[in-house]
């Protein structure tokens, strides 16, 4: 019999109620619409998205903590709503940024009990337990109480307690929100290692950095407002971008361009300008390359002297781009939903 | 050892409840708190009945309600215990999400969270009893005592307040606030009707029906009749029920509520769920 994919959505959708006060009616807010995913056992699979997309109640509702208001989804083979015990036998879930804990307990002794919580026997617990703590750096906090922690090691502690119980299915929802540069290496050296050790892990990482997603995944899910908008390789969903010219011009300019006088310009697809050291650097992505002309003599026009000019591969911030029409900064600034 | 599910999520639960129930301060200040707080309780009590009967601590009524007070102290600690651990885990520790999607048995996991208040509220008792018993006229033959009465009551009791507290943590699951002390509350709330101080007798007859749809009630009675028989038997609410009958009463009511519990939690647990409650933080 074939086996189950990991994980598998059809037509997944929720929908929010919420109201600010007793007195005010309900109002609804779509967090997740007809979402369809299919994703293999072995795969570290990414959901892409900014701020309120709908990655961490995809998420949710894949780990059995909230009901989806329509469609169906199941984990290792098991239906999340109603075999809900056998889905968590299978899985764990760790959340970046926040500090959840025992702070009263040692390192140690979190991680212990939640093994314990998953059956695993204490020498084992602690022989992974040793293990884990070396890997990230840690072993030195073994025995410190976890509200001594600094945040990010508090998150390192909820990282490894993560993969302490080996999941068949693993979801680290922004594993890496809130750790300095150097740890977020780390952790991401880390979940590729992990990946590599046994081909029958199946990983699910939600992340808004493009550098993540574009490292690890196998595939990539990019989600915006609750749809999923393109799902591949990262390499092939650049390459949807192949046939477009993306150029970063640097001009010397005090003041921002009238972005109007360059929008008017037939096959601009996108424009966006921001000052680094002292230049105003403009970033363009072209329908064709010979486009370009016509908007250097714009910028000429607009007295901006140009100091740089660089045609680049295409990124997964492009493929954004071209998907949503803005940066994903830019759709974070906008975005105000409690959805994510 | 590959424990069941249920098991292991009592157990862990249980170390961990103790871990949070005595770590919070020193060993010293932890020990003296646990012996002033019954004592202080019971002291109260003792005082305002000292001064509405003139010192007649030889009265049956005395050891009466200086029993059922005593007892008494385990109906807040279970329900509290096991409703309590709801907004600790979820908005103090946030780690509730964790707990719910590892595979925890969680009403097994909220009983073994609740053994820590158990164990410190039987300290509690111990030193009332004790105190009773040394300081102020409180008559036990303990060679009189009816042990297996006393042990199965007590355990029948405790099962039962532990289904009750249940349907408070399922209640707990759905507020978003203002359920810190629901434990606390409805234990406080059912302290009048349940014939903890004084007979049902001296309730308002229409109000007479809430003390014996209660479990408790019937409980505490038990108790207090493995103690100390005599003095049970000079109240006339129960006078004329059996020990036997009594224990029948006290497991059918214990059923009722225990299958309304398990229920109610699961539907609580189900709309939880739904509303996404299982992660909000509100309170801290």
């Amino acid at each position: 019999m074939e086996e189950p994919s990991a994980i598998r959505t059809e037509h997944l959708g929720r929908v929010y109620k919420i109201r600010n006060n007793r007195k005010e009616a309900f109002r609804e807010l779509v967090a997740l619409q007809d979402v369809n995913l299919e994703v293999q056992r072995g795969e570290l699979f990414g959901l892409l998205g900014p701020n309120g997309a709908g990655k961490t109640t995809l998420i949710k509702i894949l780990t059995t903590l909230l009901a989806p208001t329509s469609g169906k989804a199941s984990v290792a083979g098991y239906d999340v709503l109603t075999q809900a015990g056998e889905v968590r036998k299978r899985i764990n879930m760790v959340s970046g940024g926040e500090t959840s804990g025992y702070g009263l307990l040692t390192v140690r002794e979190n991680l212990w009990m939640f093994a314990q919580f998953y059956g695993i026997e204490s020498k084992e617990a602690y022989r992974r337990i040793d293990m884990l703590m070396e890997i990230v750096g840690m072993k030195d906090r073994l025995n410190t109480k976890s509200a001594d922690l600094s945040t990010g090691l508090r998150q390192k502690m909820n990282i490894v307690r993560g993969f302490l119980t080996d999941p068949e299915v693993l979801f680290l929802d922004e594993p890496t929100l809130g750790l300095d540069v150097g740890a977020s290496r780390d952790v991401r050296a880390f979940i590729r290692r992990w990946m590599d050790e046994n081909p029958q892990r199946t990983l699910l990482l939600t992340t808004h950095y493009m550098v993540e997603a574009e490292e690890l995944c196998d595939r990539v899910a990019i989600i915006n407002q609750g749809r999923v908008l393109a799902c591949d390789t990262p390499g092939n969903l650049k390459q949807q971008l192949q046939h477009e010219a993306i150029f970063q011009v640097w001009v010397q300019r005090e003041n921002l361009l009238e972005e109007q006088a360059f929008k008017t310009l037939g096959g601009l697809r996108h424009f966006h300008q921001t000052f680094e050291n002292g230049a105003l650097r403009l970033e363009l992505i072209l329908d064709e390359e010979n486009l370009l002309t016509a908007v250097l003599n714009r910028l000429v026009e607009s007295q901006a002297r140009i100091l740089r000019l660089e045609k680049r591969q295409p990124t997964l911030e492009d493929v954004f781009v071209h998907l949503v029409g803005q940066r994903l900064e830019e759709v974070e600034g906008e975005s105000h939903a409690p959805a994510d | 050892m590959n424990r069941s599910i249920p098991l292991r999520s009592f157990l862990t639960a249980a170390w961990l409840g103790w871990q949070i129930e005595s770590n919070w301060t020193d060993p010293f200040l932890f020990a003296t708190y646990s012996i002033i707080k019954p004592v202080a309780g019971a002291a109260i009590l003792v005082i305002m009945y000292a001064i509405v009967t003139q010192g007649q601590f030889d009265s049956p009524v005395f050891a009466y309600l200086f029993l059922g007070n005593a007892f008494y102290q385990y109906v807040p600690a279970v329900l509290s215990g096991v409703s309590w651990t709801i907004i600790d885990d979820r908005e103090h520790y946030r780690t509730l999400k964790y707990i719910y999607v590892a595979p925890v048995n969680i009403p097994f996991y909220l009983f073994g969270r609740a053994v820590a208040k158990f164990i410190i509220a039987t300290i509690g008792v111990i030193i009332t009893i004790a105190a009773g018993v040394l300081f102020l006229h409180v008559r036990i033959n303990w060679a009189q005592v009816h042990w297996g009465v006393f042990l199965l009551s007590l355990a029948l009791g405790i099962i039962m307040m532990a289904l009750l507290g249940l349907i408070l943590a399922g209640i707990t699951l759905l507020t978003a606030r203002h359920s810190y002390y629901i434990g606390d509350v409805v234990a406080g709330g059912l302290f009048l009707f349940t014939g903890a101080i004084f007979p049902l007798e001296i309730l308002p007859v229409w109000l007479r029906p809430v003390g014996y749809a209660l479990p408790i009630t019937y409980w505490l009675e038990l108790l207090r009749r493995a103690l100390v028989g005599e003095v049970a038997q000079a109240f006339p609410t129960f006078a004329a029920l059996s020990n036997e009958t009594l224990f029948l009463v006290l497991i059918a009511a214990s059923l009722v509520f225990g299958t309304a519990s398990v229920f109610i939690f699961r539907r609580c647990d189900f709309i939880a769920r739904e509303r996404g409650n299982l992660d909000i933080t509100t309170n801290y």
